[in-house]
């Protein structure tokens, strides 16, 4: 190992970085602008939600209960129907996403101490928001009805007597519970994957597409200096766009980092090894970019998005599925993450996910360095 | 300097190299030159450390090569067919870059000087994509030179070059030797290869000949003669059907072609009488390397019509 060679690799890395203004972009600006762009598309938080109300009762208590739905921000009053049958075209069109009808006896039957009946509607075609929407409407109604029976309680003589149970929930980390700062960890890791891999792979099939491979092999250079030489100009080009990333989500998303930024470093290099020997495997693999493309998309588009808990939680997923979730890095990165931007949590919150992504990155990168090394060698 | 003993490299059932022979001494230039697929490049590739031979031995600076260790490396210079360049990088980046592969820590004055001496100095900022297909060649060449390996290998080189710049690339060639570089170089071009100091000619994997492109042409067993006609193109078309007359080319109003040391000319005059053919001259004039390659590959393969031997002859 010559220190010489592996800096002129390094440089000549550089220069070819330099000359390509889309390479660079593509490097250092493109995972900030996928998180400004799916940061503010990726949305799930369910608010103003479009409703019809038909009101056959037109009482005093349908009246209370339509206001103290549309009260709440997540439901907009669009229309008020007088007739059930307009609800379809209106909800086919798109133009509401729920509807409430209340039936004529409403008010009667309260008022004979019996249970009344409320009509839902809802667009399930979207099931997120659906369930979403469904679960708060179900909760203001609820509360209305616990309203509702401790006046009469009230008016019964029962006065003084309160609830046997009564909830108060708060959510943790993120307070308001908005999906920006649960997703631009998410994010972070999806596009930091996706560029590293992409440029080892692409940079080594580079050289044996145009047959500078070859040379390089022909000259004293040997495989690690050469691997490292394009190891470590796209490690410190991933590291500068993290940062970028994590500016981004600071300063457009409020998600500052709450834990160690040491112990973010760490388990962001720790991915970021891992990515680094995905990309040198494929490019042991590959012999022409474009396919080197195709498999540095499939190997880290899909599964980063998909099985590593950024969007769809884990525990929630198939058994077989959930142990293919085990051999996705960034599942482990996201545990360490989330703990440390959002919790701000020590490591012994999380130190098991960094002992896998250690290992993971440890056996990764043996593996490849092998496969590599021999392919060079031949 | 180079020793190359019954050297043997098979692709499957395809024999590329078999029982190759040859020394190439200091200071010296050999041409090897052949058709397409005669084995020429992988020779070389064998010669660089590209290629494991299945058999034979192979001698450099005087050692028997057993593997080709980085330091046997750096004193060979190969230039592939198709030397790919880093064409986002300079010239001077190009030669930069491959200096310091080599452990060259303070190029400056080494590339200063090969910018001279390849005439590329004024494009020295200049992408090497940029450059004109002579200009290429030229920087891949020195690119290999940057180590100042005492071999140079070099396969092709000329081969798609404009004619002005292969005179260039040839004057370059010529001053390496002065310096005392070896140099083994292969072409499809046989006019080409008569400015070497020996001459290797080779055909589907063997070697046919090699000697002085003087010795060569010497020891063809024949003399050339040609026929100056206005009616050269149906002399030319009568010839190339007879068996005496080998190599028949025509040139113009000329028609040149190969006939053994004791052919009469009178019976060739007398046979052209009787077709009605007319002439103006029939002299013998000096033969050439690609007679005598043309005769090489007749013996070789004396069933082989006339004219069909393709990829090879002069390009001027």
């Amino acid at each position: 190992m010559s220190p010489f060679r592996l800096l002129t690799v390094i440089k000549k890395e550089f220069l070819h970085i330099r000359r390509d203004p889309i390479y660079l972009t593509l490097l250092l600006i493109l995972p900030s602008f996928i998180l400004i762009l799916y940061g503010y598309a990726l949305n799930f938080d369910v608010k103003h939600l479009p409703l019809a109300v038909v009101d056959y009762d037109q009482s005093q208590y349908s009246r209370q209960v339509v206001e103290k739905v549309t009260a709440s921000e997540y439901f907009d009053l669009k229309y008020n129907l007088k007739d059930s049958r307009e609800i379809d075209p209106l909800l086919n069109l798109d133009l509401i996403r729920l509807a409430i009808v209340i039936p004529v006896d409403f008010s009667r039957t309260i008022l004979a101490g019996r249970t009344p009946e409320i009509q839902i509607i809802i667009d399930g075609s979207n099931s997120s928001s659906a369930s979403t929407g469904l679960g708060y409407l179900n909760a203001i109604l609820q509360q209305y009805t616990i309203g509702l029976n401790l006046s009469f309680m009230e008016r019964a003589g029962l006065s003084g007597e309160s609830l046997p149970l009564e909830n108060r929930s708060r959510v943790w980390y993120n307070p308001e519970l908005k999906s920006s700062k649960f997703l631009v960890p998410g994010l972070m890791a999806f596009i930091l994957m996706i560029i590293i891999v992409l440029a080892t792979s692409l940079s080594i099939v580079r050289e044996k597409e145009k047959g500078t491979m070859e040379q390089l092999l022909l000259s004293p250079l040997r495989p690690p200096e050469l691997i490292l030489g394009k190891i470590i100009p796209y490690l410190i080009l991933s590291l500068i766009g993290a940062h970028l990333v994590l500016l981004t989500g600071w300063l457009l998303f409020g998600v500052a980092i709450k834990g160690n930024y040491f112990l973010l470093l760490l388990i962001l290099l720790l991915f970021l090894f891992c990515g680094l020997s995905q990309g040198l495997l494929i490019s042991a693999v590959a012999n022409s970019q474009q396919v080197a493309f195709m498999m540095a998309g499939l190997s880290t588009l899909l599964p980063t998005f998909v099985l590593s808990g950024f969007v769809f939680p884990i525990q929630n997923m198939p058994h077989l599925i959930q142990l293919v979730t085990y051999i996705i890095p960034a599942r482990y990165f996201l545990v360490g993450l989330r703990s440390i931007i959002l919790k701000g949590v020590g490591i012994k919150a999380f130190y098991a996910d960094v002992l896998f992504l250690m290992s993971y990155a440890l056996i990764m990168s043996l593996i490849s360095w092998r496969r590599l090394s021999q392919s060079l060698s031949r | 300097m180079l020793i190359v003993k019954n050297l043997n490299k098979s692709f499957g059932p395809f024999k590329a190299v078999s029982n190759f022979n040859l020394t190439i001494g200091r200071e010296e230039f050999i041409c090897l030159v052949g058709p397409d697929g005669a084995g020429k490049s992988t020779t070389l590739r064998i010669l660089a450390g590209l290629e494991k031979p299945d058999s034979g031995e192979i001698e450099l600076f005087g050692k028997k090569v057993v593997t080709f260790t980085s330091g046997l490396r750096t004193r060979i210079g190969y230039l592939p067919q198709n030397f790919s360049l880093y064409g986002d990088l300079t010239v001077e980046e190009n030669l930069k870059f491959f200096a310091g592969l080599y452990g060259q820590h303070s190029p400056e004055e080494l590339i200063k000087s090969l910018l001279e001496f390849t005439r590329l100095g004024p494009f020295k900022d200049r992408q090497a994509d940029q450059l004109s297909g002579g200009m290429k060649q030229k920087l891949s060449l020195a690119c290999t030179l940057v180590h100042q390996p005492e071999l140079i290998l070099l396969d092709e080189p000329t081969t798609g070059v404009d004619p002005v710049s292969r005179r260039d690339f040839w004057q370059i060639l010529f001053s390496l030797q002065r310096e005392g570089k070896s140099i083994l170089m292969t072409t499809p071009y046989l006019d080409e290869a008569e400015r070497a100091t020996r001459v290797a000619l080779m055909n589907q994997g063997q070697l046919l000949a090699f000697d002085t492109p003087e010795k060569l042409i010497a020891s063809l067993p024949g003399k050339v003669l040609e026929l100056v006609s206005p009616e050269s193109r149906v002399i030319y078309q009568h010839l190339k059907t007879d068996r005496a007359f080998l190599d028949v080319q025509l040139r113009g109003d000329r028609v040149d072609f190969l006939v053994s040391k004791e052919y009469q000319e009178e019976i060739l005059k007398k046979s052209l009488v009787d077709k009605n053919l007319s002439w103006e001259d029939l002299a013998e004039i000096s033969p050439s390397l690609e007679n005598v390659f043309i005769y090489l590959l007749k013996k070789e393969n004396p069933g082989r019509e006339n004219g069909d031997i393709n990829g090879i002859g002069s390009h001027s």
